[in-house]
């Protein structure tokens, strides 16, 4: 493997693990239900994403070929991420979880 | 509901085919069998939860939206891990969107598209089709996160889709 594969790997690996981080560190620190949501859909997305960027660097560089499977965990994980985020924001608001108190406007009763 | 051989939805028969070919070790003809039973099951069975209306998407436009949204994810992660991370407290708001886009697809696109993108996650669409509830980690005014989410995203679907 060419020295410039190996630090691409590691920078992404560091990257993703760094922005996982951030996204648990958001689970913990912010304030209520719903702002934990953004945790998990954003910060998330883009380390996973750049977790598999370096297993396709990685797969590829060693000479098995270039893993479209990974390709294909990405596209589903960017599917599937929204939908989860919509349905537990739906659960919420059925249930009735509380705001933090400077949110602005208020969710819906329907 | 088995009746009959046929695929209601050829583009979503396709894709599963072929995504079937890709999770599969390398095409065999066991993976051909299996990947066409299933490309003819999966569509009958889900064919309920699919919008009777068929979708004029030009799909050419497509991967410049695709584009634009990878990009927005990679800013939106930034600037949420920068909120994350900074000692103030985030100002929260729900807003709601009036929706333009009309077709059942066009609207689950967008909806999946701002929950990705920029500090908000959609939460719901009302009974109605008409206007979406947003929820905002950041939001300086209601008008601005609104104007935002036209002028990037529903615009360019709603050529998409006509």
């Amino acid at each position: 493997m060419s020295p410039l594969a190996e630090y691409a790997i590691s920078a992404l690996l560091i990257f993703g693990g760094a922005f996982t981080l951030v996204g648990a560190i958001g689970l913990a620190r912010l304030p209520d239900f719903y702002t934990r949501l953004h945790g998990p859909t954003k910060a998330t997305t883009v380390g996973v994403g750049a977790i598999m960027l370096s297993s396709v660097i990685y797969f590829s560089a060693i000479g098995e070929g270039i893993g479209i499977s990974e390709v294909l965990i990405t596209v589903f994980l960017l599917m599937t991420a929204p939908v989860s985020a919509n349905m537990l924001a739906k659960a919420a608001m059925h249930i009735g979880v509380k705001t933090v108190e400077d949110t602005e406007g208020k969710p819906w009763e329907q | 509901m088995f009746d009959r051989l046929s695929f209601p939805q050829p583009w979503l028969s396709l894709i599963l085919f072929l995504i079937w070919q890709i999770l599969s070790d390398g095409v065999s003809g066991g993976s051909v069998v299996l990947g066409l039973i299933l490309a003819w099951l999966i569509p009958q069975v889900t064919h309920g939860f699919w919008p009777e209306r068929p979708a004029f998407v030009k799909v050419w436009r497509m991967p410049a939206y695709i584009l634009r949204v990878l990009k927005d994810i990679v800013i939106a992660s930034f600037s949420v891990a920068w909120l994350i991370l900074s000692p103030r407290n985030p100002r929260p708001a729900f807003i709601s969107y009036p929706l333009q886009l009309d077709h059942p697809l066009a609207i689950s696109i967008l909806a999946s598209t701002i929950s990705l993108t920029p500090g908000t996650v959609s939460a719901d669409v009302s009974d109605d089709n008409k206007t979406l509830l947003i929820h905002a980690l950041d939001a300086t005014s209601d008008q601005e996160v609104i104007d935002a989410i036209y002028n990037s995203y529903e615009k360019p679907l709603m050529e998409m889709f006509q």
